[in-house]
């Protein structure tokens, strides 16, 4: 079976499709369960780090973490435009070292984050490897990382009131979707990432990810179309390609257009966000605001 | 070599004149070669004579020449607007699928992710074998787990795989005729390229750039598998070249060749282009110019002997690998080499000589900004990567890749696809690890410029000018096929694959294939109807008049 055999970590999941497949599945599972059986005992046996703790690997690990995880997660693992900060003590998708163990070598499904097997990252990472960058980001780990110093309670007020974030930003399935949904930005991201992007939207959008190929990634650009009976709709640009134009208007209504049956469309690499500059948000208001993010995300 | 001239009234979709010439040449190779070889077998005569047969692809890049030009007209702009698919073949295969398939007399033969490789009935995409090979779970293939094709001759068709053997299967059963090694997976060797055949030989390169290997070109009795000759990419002590790696460097030092070279039967030469020095972005360590890294090799193919080199970037350190086809292009008398480069220039290159003619941009362009004493693009000091990074264009990935570009005779437009990113590159000092990862560096995107964008250019090698350019959203890893009907085919990272106007540039139709299009596309003929093929996703598709 070689489709199977070169991805151990997920022949579980798929024992029963198999075993559907060949209509004998006592037999074929059992025979599956033996074979994987020595993958999984493998699988066990990598529970802890080999190199915990270890400040030369840790550096190695460093040069592999560049090698094949900055590009996303930045220089010193804070975050890149793509990627989380990974040096939050507490990480979304598992703090444990089995966890960032098994995150980075079959990838977290759902997310950009792809398997570090062959054919996922870089070169392809071998577990050795992995357990290097792991013993990295322990290393460059902060332990407590310095909570905004403002009001979370304030700062959700500001969210859902007074700043009307909530018109195109969601929060715990509650808000608006012309912007990017912000129930986790406070673990992925810097306080001073998201700073900037409050004081300045429009100097970084949020980043499609390497390939169009692995998802398709949505920047969040403004467009302005003209339809052929002459409509004037402006919004932002969903998905498009040469050909198509998938956008949602102000009112968060979905079109799907034809680009060559449009009368004009402009798309910008501006953010539809309003500047929030000191006027329009104290210091103190924005230190509430990213308390309020940070707190919400630890949930 | 320019191929006879093939007029409009012998191609397919006139089947009588067509099948007089193929009845003709059967009759000929029967005769020439007393019998030997059973009918329909394709023989050194059929590949040298590719042009003869426009329904066929004979090799992976349609002609010795590199051209990827096809010769059949019957899809043309006027009616490519009608283009449909004809069927789809799934290989249920995930990652990366680059094939570009062969087509021999109504059979298809292509291969697929973690080695796959499958014969099809051409005009249905009904498969008639199919093989996998079984490899161990520790390789090392630094880029997806990826083949690009195969090359065929008499009753075998030879792949290399990702364990870096190269491997003979019978084209009518697909069972393994002979499996030879050429050297070490677990020290990040691999193959990915699809062979050339030449004579009664296999050529074929190596991976494993990002691992520190010692590159070679090899040739192989196509049939016992027997090794013939090795060219090392990296010339050993007391070689020439050698003086060109600092201490023991060379042993470590890359320059693999992982696409499929060309040739030339007038001079009995074979054009080969190999990648990075390594470790591919870190120059410290490796001082000199590295020979015979991003360069392009003349190479006599029956002894693999060097008859001269150029090399495109000395001492590289931004990984800007050389692999792309160099094609062989005759403007007027003159005999050239034309390869639009990763590193952003387009070389027009005397393939009499190895001289070089001219180098020209056809991209952003920062990494270089001075030529020596012969017009060689120099790397402008500033570019080096350092430890907190500087910003260079191209890119990592390159102002194009392996994908292939072609040529048409009839435009006489050379057409590539092309990516305009710019990364920072910083240092990351690694020592070396056998079958570890061995970059010496890491990149990153540019994020204060435009995001990146792609395109197809129209490029003309007489002038080296730009034509035309059609953008693309995001840069396309798709190849590019250039056919008598006065088209171009071509995919891109959404999905799309489209039909130009060779001319203009301008698309005539399109079809989404639900998967960015990472291969190059070809096109055949059977029963008097053209398709055109091209891989996207798990899937291979071919597209013909409804």
């Amino acid at each position: 079976m070689p489709a199977l055999s070169t991805s151990q970590g997920a022949a579980a999941p798929f024992l029963g499709v198999v075993a559907n497949r060949f209509r004998c599945p006592t037999r074929v599972t059992l025979l599956l369960t033996l074979i994987f059986g020595f993958a999984a005992v493998r699988a066990l046996a990598q529970e802890n780090n080999p190199y915990a703790g270890d400040a030369k690997i840790a550096k190695v690990g460093e040069y592999q973490f560049r090698l094949n995880c900055a590009f996303c997660h930045g220089l010193g693992a804070r975050g890149g435009g793509r990627g989380p900060d990974l040096t939050r003590a507490q990480k979304r998708h598992g703090n444990s070292d089995a966890e960032m163990f098994h995150n980075i070598h079959d990838g977290i499904p759902g997310t950009a984050m792809p398997a570090a097997t062959n054919g996922g990252i870089g070169v392809g990472m071998s577990d050795e490897e992995i357990w290097q960058v792991v013993t990295y980001l322990r290393s460059v780990q902060v332990k407590a990382p310095a909570q905004p110093a403002g009001n979370p309670e304030h700062g959700k007020e500001l969210f859902h009131g007074a700043l009307a974030c909530s018109t195109c930003h969601m929060i715990e399935r509650r808000g608006g979707r012309l912007g990017p949904d912000l129930s986790t930005v406070g673990a992925s991201r810097s306080t001073e990432y998201l700073a900037e992007s409050l004081r300045n939207p429009s100097r970084r959008l949020a980043q499609g990810i390497f390939e169009a190929m692995k998802e398709f990634p949505q920047e969040y650009e403004s467009v302005l179309v003209v339809t052929a009976d002459g409509t004037k709709l402006s919004g932002v640009v969903l998905n498009q390609d040469q050909f198509t134009l998938q956008m949602l208007d102000a009112r968060e209504q979905l079109h799907l257009f034809e680009k060559d049956k449009l009368r004009s469309f402009e798309i910008r690499r501006e953010s539809a966000m309003p500047v929030y500059d000191q006027k329009a948000l104290s210091d103190k208001d924005l230190q509430d605001l990213l308390a309020y993010l940070f707190e919400v995300s630890g949930k | 070599m320019d191929a006879p001239h093939v007029s409009p009234s012998e191609e397919v979709g006139r089947d009588g004149n067509m099948k007089r010439i193929l009845t003709a040449a059967t009759v000929l190779l029967g005769f020439c070669l007393g019998g030997v070889s059973a009918r329909g077998q394709v023989t050194p005569e059929r590949l040298l004579e590719s042009a003869k047969e426009p329904q066929n692809w004979l090799m992976y890049s349609g002609d010795y020449a590199g051209r990827r030009y096809s010769r059949l007209d019957q899809i043309n702009t006027k009616n490519a607007a009608s283009l449909v698919p004809k069927w789809a073949y799934q290989t249920m295969a995930g990652g990366k699928f680059e094939t570009t398939s062969l087509v021999v007399d109504g059979v298809l033969y292509a291969t697929g992710a973690d080695d796959r490789a499958f014969a099809l009935d051409a005009r249905s995409g009904r498969p008639i074998w199919q093989y996998q090979r079984s490899l161990p779970p520790d390789i090392r293939p630094c880029c997806g787990r990826v083949n690009r094709g195969m090359a065929i001759l008499g009753d075998k068709v030879f792949l290399g795989t990702l364990d870096a053997h190269v491997i003979a299967l019978d084209t009518k059963t697909g069972n393994v005729a002979w499996d030879v090694g050429t050297s070490d997976y677990s020290k990040g060797y691999s193959i990915t390229l699809a062979p050339l055949v030449i004579n009664h030989l296999v050529l074929i390169g190596v991976s494993g750039g990002e691992y520190g290997i010692r590159g070679f070109i090899d040739a192989y009795d196509a049939a016992t598998g027997a090794r013939k000759w090795r060219f090392y990419t990296i010339p050993g002590p007391g070689e020439p070249g050698h003086e060109t790696w600092e201490g023991d460097s060379w042993k470590i030092g890359g320059a693999p060749a992982w696409i499929t070279g060309t040739y030339d039967p007038a001079t009995n030469t074979t054009f080969w282009t190999t990648g990075n020095p390594s470790p591919s972005n870190r120059g410290q360590g490796r001082e000199g110019d590295n020979l015979y890294s991003n360069s392009l090799l003349a190479l006599d193919p029956d002894t693999g002997k060097l008859k001269w080199y150029f090399q495109f970037t000395k001492h590289d350190e931004h990984d800007y690998d050389a692999t792309q086809v160099p094609v062989l292009v005759d403007d007027g008398d003159r005999r050239l080499i034309v390869q639009a480069n990763r590193n952003g220039f387009f070389y027009v290159i005397d393939r009499s000589s190895g001289k070089l003619l001219s180098a020209t941009p056809y991209g952003r362009v920062t990494w270089s900004n001075t030529k020596d004493a012969s017009g060689v693009p120099i790397e402008r000091k500033e570019a080096s990567p350092t430890l907190t990074g500087v910003p260079v264009c191209p890119g990592a990935i390159g102002a194009t890749n392996w994908m292939s570009p072609t040529y048409d005779p009839q435009t006489k437009l050379f057409y590539v696809t092309a990516r305009e990113q710019c990364d920072i590159f910083s240092t990351a000092p690694q020592p070396y690890e056998a079958g570890h990862a061995f970059y010496g560096s890491a990149y990153f995107p540019n994020d204060d410029a435009q995001p990146f964008w792609g395109a197809v250019r129209a490029l003309d090698p007489a002038t080296s000018q730009i034509k035309w350019e059609l953008k693309h959203l995001s840069p396309s890893w798709s190849g590019v096929l250039s056919t008598a009907g006065g088209l171009v085919f071509t995919g891109d990272a959404e999905g799309n694959f489209m039909a130009l106007d060779a001319a203009s540039g301008k698309i005539l139709w399109h079809f989404q294939c639900g998967a960015s299009v990472y291969a190059s596309p070809m096109s055949y003929a059977i029963d008097g109807k053209q398709y055109v093929a091209v891989a996207a996703g798990a899937t291979l598709f071919a597209f013909g008049l409804p």
